[in-house]
């Protein structure tokens, strides 16, 4: 009797996304984080029972007296969070993007957004970053958070992203909502002329045939999926679009006017009001025109289960962007 | 505090304008939380006028008491004491409610000097105390930061996070101020959703709680001078049962509901009583 092919099985949340021999950076928030800290005294860590799982522990463990540990109560975490601004700090709030974005929504409504104060939050396991299931998969987090007014919304790519983005959040007037890669997680962009710069797309890559427009890990698929696709000669471009709201219409604009190319955009979030809906919007609204497709999670719950099972099954691995990308063409 | 000036109007005295101002703003609306403010009008004249530290001429004075009107709809009651201490304006109350108003019908931060935080989505004044409460011990500030709840609002979990919270922290720069007037939207509050035993529950939270008559001035000098003065570590809550409508005894005896219901005429009837209470 042979023995059945072992089945892959779910990964612990703490899991990195890396794929194996994947260059990484450990907890690059929690480092950022603390090295801003050094020179910005109004800086205040809290989180809500999720310290160790946003890499808010870096920070904790180096400035134990700035750290709030506010229990596992989202709503209280966000409604303090907003009264520590009041009084002139800058809470950096964080917890995983499903209870943010779903339980605590009108505390960061009304007692953040709605006061424009200057909170930053901070959510790990964004979109299918996590084989849990519904309960802690944040795949419309983008959606809700984008319905907020004021809120700047910033979905980074890898290690290199976050290192940027923390102090460009730090020194942005409003409030913030930041998805977060947490433990040793994946670095690609440094190996790019690239920065993180608020409200800024940036094309890490040329190409004649399709251009990707991406923000967070589907960045970088999209690099992979462009490299498969050069073997078969199809050339790719990448425009990484980290912040996704406000976007950088410019940019974008400029970029999907060229002609001759498909415009796909690869988003790790639901087809439904995240980056692909914006971008199509805004192409329509400036009377563009171009062969346009989508790269998202369903409008669906999703299943439980291995990372990399689950990317495939919801076409969201490189060798499904790739895939659907040559079918496109 | 501030200094008690001689010719200070007494507490009652202060009380009574509060009223009085109320009154006029829902009568130029027709319309307004009056049973509210009528209710808590004392309570608001002691917090401001025997209790708070603040400069009317800057209301955002870093040494000022914080007060946080959770319950946005009391507004008509908060631009009353404001403007009895002098931080809005009186002839302002006339634009209570209308168009470009710096007094919306629920209050608002961004809207009104001295409100210091947009309430009304009941539920949140108590969270944003507690991290109010934080920041300013991380200041070693000695402002107080007192925050007007209803018995209504207690239904929403997110308080009893903030009072486990208040407890934990240790937050003996926090008074919460509870207002059991024993009605919210549908109807009396302990049958919406039952809160007794009230002053218990807040100690079993590890709160210093005191229940008093929030319509008897001297019990809420007493009290509010415990909260401050009192030695046990950790938050402090006044639980003040008041009587809607109070010190209009026709609009009292009415049949209570959320929203009072006045009759056009009836406003000028209630300012002559409140008036005609006058020491």
């Amino acid at each position: 009797m042979t023995a059945a092919p072992r089945r892959a099985t779910t990964s612990a949340m703490i899991a990195s996304l890396a794929a194996e021999g994947q260059r990484t950076a450990p907890a690059p928030f929690g480092h950022a984080l603390s090295r801003l800290a050094e020179t910005d005294d109004r800086i205040v860590g809290m989180t809500a029972d999720l310290g160790k799982y946003t890499d808010l522990h870096v920070f904790a463990e180096r400035f134990p007296d700035r750290f709030y540990q506010m229990g596992m109560a989202e709503q209280l975490l966000m409604g303090a969070a907003a009264g520590m601004a009041r009084e002139g700090f800058m809470p950096f709030a964080t917890t995983y993007a499903v209870f943010a974005s779903r339980r605590a929504y009108d505390f960061i409504c009304m007692a953040i957004a709605e006061e424009h104060l200057p909170v930053r939050i901070v959510c790990a396991l964004p979109g299918l970053t996590t084989g849990y299931g519904p309960s802690h998969q944040a795949t419309e987090d983008l959606a809700i958070f984008r319905g907020m007014p004021g809120m700047t919304i910033i979905d980074p790519c890898d290690a290199h992203d976050i290192a940027g983005a923390v102090p460009a959040i730090a020194a942005h007037p409003g409030p913030v909502y930041m998805r977060l890669l947490r433990g040793n997680v994946p670095l690609v962009l440094d190996e790019y002329d690239y920065r993180f710069e608020l409200g800024r797309a940036a094309m890490l890559r040329d190409g004649a045939d399709v251009l990707v427009i991406s923000s967070g890990i589907m960045t970088m698929r999209a690099l992979e999926a462009a490299k498969l696709l050069e073997a078969d000669r199809i050339g790719a471009a990448v425009l990484h679009s980290p912040t996704i709201k406000p976007l950088d219409t410019e940019t974008i604009l400029a970029a999907a006017a060229r002609p001759g190319r498909l415009v796909v955009v690869a988003e790790n979030h639901s087809e439904i009001g995240g980056l692909g809906e914006a971008v199509a919007a805004l192409l329509l609204r400036h009377g563009h025109g171009p062969r346009f497709r989508q790269i998202a999670l369903p409008d669906r719950f999703l299943d439980a289960g291995a990372l990399p099972t689950l990317h495939d099954r919801y076409g969201i691995s490189t060798t499904e962007v790739a895939r659907r990308i040559r079918e496109w063409l | 505090m501030p200094p008690a000036l001689a010719n200070a109007p007494t507490l009652p005295e202060r009380a009574r304008r509060i009223r009085l101002h109320a009154l006029r703003m829902g009568e130029v609306q027709g319309q307004g939380y009056i049973a509210q403010a009528l209710g808590i009008a004392d309570v608001l004249a002691v917090a401001y006028f025997h209790a708070m530290s603040f400069r009317a001429e800057d209301p955002a004075w870093e040494g000022r008491d914080r007060f946080l009107l959770s319950i946005g709809h009391y507004a008509i009651a908060l631009y009353a004491a404001l403007a009895e201490a002098g931080i809005v304006p009186v002839s302002e109350l006339d634009t209570y409610g209308s168009d470009d108003s710096r007094l919306p019908m629920s209050g608002m931060a961004a809207y009104t000097p001295g409100m210091e935080i947009t309430g009304g989505s009941l539920g949140q004044g108590l969270t944003v105390a507690v991290g109010m409460c934080l920041g300013l011990k991380r200041k070693a500030s000695r402002s107080l930061v007192y925050t007007l709840l209803s018995d209504g609002e207690l239904n929403e979990g997110a308080t009893w996070e903030a009072a486990m919270s208040a407890a934990h922290w240790s937050l003996d720069n926090l008074v919460a101020l509870v207002d059991v007037n024993q009605m919210q939207a549908d109807g009396r509050s302990s049958s919406v959703l039952g809160f007794e035993p009230l002053a218990e529950k807040w100690r079993a939270f590890g709160w210093h709680a005191q229940r008093v008559d929030g319509n008897d001035i001297p019990s809420l000098v007493a009290a509010f001078d415990a909260a401050r003065n009192a030695t046990v570590a950790g938050p402090r809550v006044i639980i003040c049962d008041t009587r809607m409508a109070r010190g209009v005894p026709f609009l009292e005896a009415r049949e209570k509901s959320h929203f009072l219901r006045v009759e056009p005429h009836e406003w000028a009837d209630a300012i002559r009583l409140v008036e005609g209470a006058a020491p």
